[in-house]
Parts: structure tokens; C-alpha cells; sequence
């Protein structure tokens, strides 16, 4: 089901706001019983997308609401937030940040007010501490100061598991190995089977290599083990069948594996093999020459120890 | 930077605003003052001359992963090249690396990888045996590499400290250039990383000297700073001579804790 959230501009501040339609394009589509999910579009972050390009979603419970990626700016949190508003008068008790890039994360300024938890894998906050100030700075770049947003660190740590009671409805997280990046954060709702992956999952948009490549097959292998029946990518449709929906995802980056390795055993090098290595997977995936080069280098420098 | 490019270098990149200069060299004056004033320090007094003639820099225009930059730098076979410095006039340990060359190395080609800070010039310097100096140069545009942290491999990175693998390719024949590359485990740490159980930033420790020779004589050695990438990585060239096959090629390095790794690989004859 598909609402349009495009009254909103009533009672928010202007300039939070990029643009009239950017809040026409703000669509939130109901994928289960309480679960809402607002489909990111498959571009880099523009002054004109206020950095929505990441799936950002919320769970409903009978005493509070969770966050699961609270969007790419403060201008697209603020739309989330108001979207959650008209959904539901109940509180929001937690936010979620999936991981580090900003993309997920710069939403949550957007959330303080609420005073939830802001929840990270343990390793979030050194991630943020290095890099936090970076984002910020280059996405106030694009978007300008009062739509950016700013740093929000977590306040509630997983290390390995935890358990969230939003009144009738637990939802259970889990901090993984390096594998998207050192820092990646999913999360189950086992009631409907719906599996919020973070960028653990791209669908359509090429994905990003930003930690470990075997770690993140590894990881996929856990995720798929994990009874879901539908999952929630970080970027691609709002939901896919799963663990159907990891195909694409797994074959690219095995692809990756093989096809470094066979460089790295020709002698061919870096400079060679990221014009050559998954070159196949060119026309499957959105925005593939913006990222398969660096993924090919971070693949190369992982394999070349085996 | 179109928008449209901003969010890939987002992912790529990693704040590094401490160590940025103060002036951003963003323009092509600046650009040539700072490297007036660092050919000053580098060099002194010494005239440094255009060396468009003698060697050439190849480095990618757009660096895909600002924390590893292949790089290389061959000079042209026959002239008496005894030495390279390669400086990344923006970062902050501008140089890069100091290779000199023994009597069984071959300065034809030398490939690094290195770390961009910023937007820069990249400038090679060779100098010949008479002293002269000939410098060459190459813009790049990547940011954020040198305060990349370590990463995913920090661990396997530090748990295999030292350890180094050879590459050779192609044949391994006497008075033959043979080309090798070399990889060392080390996470050199160029003390703009934050340690991720500690919070705090990781004191630098960086791979300070390697030196490698054929059968006790030297190939070269390299003084390296904090711009080389983690595990570093040097492509070079050395010659055997007849006696020197089968041989050993020896590689010991020195990092700033004074922690000295050693290894030796064979060097087989083939296809003579």
C-alpha cells in the first residue's frame, strides 16, 4: 500500500526543506503489519534528493515506534519523522543506525527531540569519531548547513545480539563481522519475518565495498540462515523475497572473489584489474562505474594476502 | 567535484581535516608555491631540472580509493639513474619515499602505492649520477587517504606484521632485468588512525626503511614515510648476473618502533 506524504509542509521550518519535490517524492509503502519503509532513489546525494538515496523504514509496536536508518540528511530524517507522525501517535523509542555512511545515518539529527536510544554496533561510534566530521562537512557541501545535519553518536551499543520490546513485538539485532563495513547492524522482526539488512543487502544499485569481501559472503550466508521470508535492502526496492532477494548481491560479489584472484594469480595489477575484474556486471547494477573500480581495489588488497 | 561524484568519494574517503594545510593549494599558484617551498626543503639550493625527457610518472588522474593510489615511475633504461624521490606535494609527510639504487638494481621502473590526502600534485624526482636532479610531475584528484583507518584487515594486518611476499614475473635470466614486487604486512599507522577499542588516535608506526640486496649486495633500500599504504608495496627491477643464479634475495625492513623484519626469497634460474 502507498501513501504520499505531501502535506507536510505546514508546520515544519522551510529551510529543512530541499525542495517542494523532494516531499512530493517522499513515498512510504506499508511492506508488513507495522513496518514502513520509505525506498531511497538510486542517485549520489544531491542538493535535490536531500541524500534520500538509502531505504529508510520504522516499525510500529503497541508502546513505541523503532527507526531502522533514520535517512541521508537532516531534511530527509525530518520528513521521516513527520511521515511517523502521521502514522502513529506512540513514541520513538529507539533509532537504528545501520552503519557509518552517511547516506543511513545523517537523519537522525532530525530524532533528538525524542531523546530514543541511538543504536550502533559497538565499533559505530570509533567509525563515527574518525570519520563523522568528514561526512558532515562535504555533505553540508551538497545540501547547505541547515538541511545537512550533524554527527548523532550512539548511545546504546550491540557488541554481538540484542533484543528490543516495542510492546508486543521484539525485534532482535545483530552486529556482524567486516563485511559492508567494519560496523554493520541488522535487524529481525521475527513476528513478520521481515529482515532489515542495511547495506548488508543492495539490490539494483551497485554495491559498496567498504570492509571485509569474504567477511561480507560470510555474513550473507548468516543472514539468509536467519527465518526471514522478506528483507529490506539498504538501497533497491523497499522489499524483496528473501533469501531469494541476495542473488544478484551474492553472485557480484563472488564474481568479485574469483575474478580478483585469477588477476592477482596472473600477475596482472591493480591498475589492470579494475577495469577487467566484473566487468561482466557492468549493465546489471546502477551507478557500476562509480563504485566496481574501488570495490576491485579493496578486493585486491584483501586477496593478495591469501 | 560534480555532486553526482560526492557520494562515492564519501565512501572512499575518510576525514582527515587535521592534517590538511591551512591553505587549500587550490589553484595553480599555489599549487606551484607549495612545491617551490617544499623543492627547498627537499633539495635545498640544488637546481632541479625538467625531466620530461628522462622519466615519467603514471598515476591515475582520479584515484579510486584515496587510501591506495598505485603509482609508478620509470626512467629511461641506459641513463645513470642512482635515485627517486617521489613527493605528494599536498599531504602531510609530503615525501613519500627516497629509493636509492645499488649496483644490482635497475631504476627502470619503481610502483607504490601510496595514500592522497587531498587534491595534489605528485611530483617524481630522479636524480643521476653526475647530481643532477629531474623532476616530473601529475595532478591527482583523491581525498581522505591518509587518515583512512585501517580498516577491516587492521587485525589480520598488525597479527601478520612482517610478513612479506615476493612476486616475480616473467623469465629469470643473467644480465636481465627481472621485475619483482614485494608486500609487507604492516599497517602503518601514520598516527591519524583511531584505534577502535581505545578512541584514541593510534601513535604512528610506519615502515621506516627497506632495504633489499641479491646475494649481499644491494638492489635498494627506501626510506619510507607516513604516505606509503597499509601493506606496503614496492614493484622494482634488479639484474643478476650469471653468478648470482640460483640466489637469494633478501629483504629487511625497519619500522619506527625499531622493530626490525626480515626475509629471504629465492631466485631461481628459468628459462635460460
Amino acid at each position: 500500500m502507498l501513501h504520499r506524504r505531501h502535506a507536510l509542509l505546514g508546520g515544519l521550518c522551510l529551510c529543512c526543506l530541499p525542495s517542494l519535490a523532494r516531499a512530493a517524492s517522499f513515498i512510504l509503502r506499508e511492506i508488513a503489519p507495522g513496518i514502513h519503509v520509505r525506498r531511497g532513489v538510486d542517485e549520489e546525494a544531491t542538493r535535490g534528493n536531500a541524500d534520500a538515496i538509502a531505504n529508510a523504514g520504522f516499525i510500529v509496536g503497541q508502546k513505541s515506534v523503532l527507526v531502522f536508518d533514520p535517512g541521508g540528511s537532516l531534511a530527509d530524517g525530518t520528513q521521516l519523522r513527520a511521515a511517523i507522525r502521521e502514522t502513529t501517535t506512540l513514541p520513538v523509542s529507539h533509532v537504528v543506525m545501520s552503519h557509518a555512511h552517511p547516506d543511513h545515518i545523517f537523519g537522525a539529527g532530525a530524532f533528538t527531540g525524542d531523546t530514543p536510544f541511538f543504536i550502533g554496533h559497538a565499533r559505530l561510534a570509533s567509525a563515527l569519531a574518525a570519520r563523522g566530521e568528514y561526512y558532515r562537512q562535504r555533505l553540508e557541501e551538497i545540501l547547505g548547513s541547515a538541511a545537512a545535519g550533524p554527527v548523532v553518536m550512539p548511545t546504546m551499543e550491540v557488541a554481538d545480539a540484542a533484543e528490543i520490546d516495542l510492546g508486543g513485538r521484539k525485534v532482535g539485532l545483530k552486529a556482524h563481522g567486516p563485511a559492508h563495513t567494519d560496523n554493520d547492524l541488522s535487524l529481525l522482526d521475527a513476528a513478520t519475518g521481515t529482515l532489515f539488512c542495511g547495506d548488508l543487502l543492495f539490490v539494483r544499485r551497485v554495491p559498496s565495498l567498504d570492509g571485509s569481501l569474504k567477511g561480507w559472503l560470510r555474513e550473507l550466508d548468516a543472514l539468509k540462515a536467519a527465518g526471514a521470508k522478506q528483507a529490506v535492502p539498504g538501497h533497491g526496492p523497499e522489499r524483496v523475497d528473501w533469501p531469494a532477494g541476495a542473488a544478484d548481491l551474492e553472485r557480484y560479489l563472488r564474481t568479485l572473489v574469483v575474478e580478483t584472484r585469477a588477476a592477482i594469480k596472473d600477475n596482472i595489477d591493480i591498475e589492470a584489474a579494475v577495469e577487467k575484474v566484473a566487468a561482466a556486471e557492468r549493465g546489471r547494477w546502477t551507478l557500476f562505474d562509480d563504485y566496481n573500480g574501488r570495490n576491485v581495489t579493496q578486493a585486491y588488497r584483501e586477496l593478495e594476502w591469501e | 567535484m560534480s555532486p553526482m561524484r560526492m557520494h562515492a568519494l564519501f565512501i572512499a574517503l575518510l576525514g582527515c581535516f587535521a592534517a590538511m594545510p591551512a591553505l587549500a593549494a587550490d589553484d595553480d599558484a599555489a599549487r606551484q608555491e607549495r612545491w617551490h617551498e617544499l623543492r627547498q626543503s627537499i633539495f635545498g639550493d640544488r637546481p632541479v631540472m625538467d625531466g620530461s625527457t628522462l622519466l615519467a610518472l603514471d598515476a591515475p588522474l582520479r584515484a579510486l580509493d584515496a587510501s591506495l593510489v598505485p603509482i609508478s615511475i620509470s626512467t629511461n633504461p641506459g641513463r645513470d639513474v642512482v635515485g627517486v624521490y617521489m613527493v605528494i606535494d599536498d599531504n602531510p609527510g609530503p615525501l613519500a619515499a627516497h629509493v636509492e639504487y645499488g649496483p644490482r638494481g635497475d631504476p627502470s621502473l619503481l610502483a607504490l602505492r601510496v595514500r592522497v590526502n587531498q587534491y595534489t600534485l605528485m611530483h617524481a624526482v630522479a636524480e643521476t649520477s653526475d647530481g643532477a636532479l629531474h623532476e616530473i610531475a601529475r595532478f591527482v584528484k583523491a581525498a581522505g587517504g591518509c587518515s583512512a583507518p585501517v580498516g577491516a584487515n587492521e587485525a589480520e594486518s598488525l597479527a601478520e606484521i612482517g610478513r612479506m611476499k615476493l612476486r616475480l614475473s616473467g623469465k629469470v635470466e643473467a644480465d636481465q632485468p627481472v621485475e619483482a614486487q614485494l608486500l609487507i604486512r604492516h599497517p602503518n599507522y601514520n598516527g591519524m588512525q583511531m584505534d577502535q577499542l581505545t578512541r584514541l588516535y593510534t601513535p604512528m608506526r610506519i615502515v621506516k626503511n627497506i632495504d633489499i640486496t641479491l646475494n649481499g649486495e644491494k638492489v635498494l633500500g627506501l626510506e619510507g614515510d607516513i604516505s606509503l599504504s597499509t601493506d606496503p608495496a614496492i614493484g622494482f627491477r634488479f639484474v643478476p648476473r650469471a653468478e648470482d643464479l640460483p640466489g637469494k634475495l633478501k629483504v629487511t625492513v625497519r619500522d619506527s618502533d625499531n622493530t626490525v623484519f626480515e626475509e629471504s626469497f629465492d631466485v631461481p634460474a628459468s628459462g635460460s
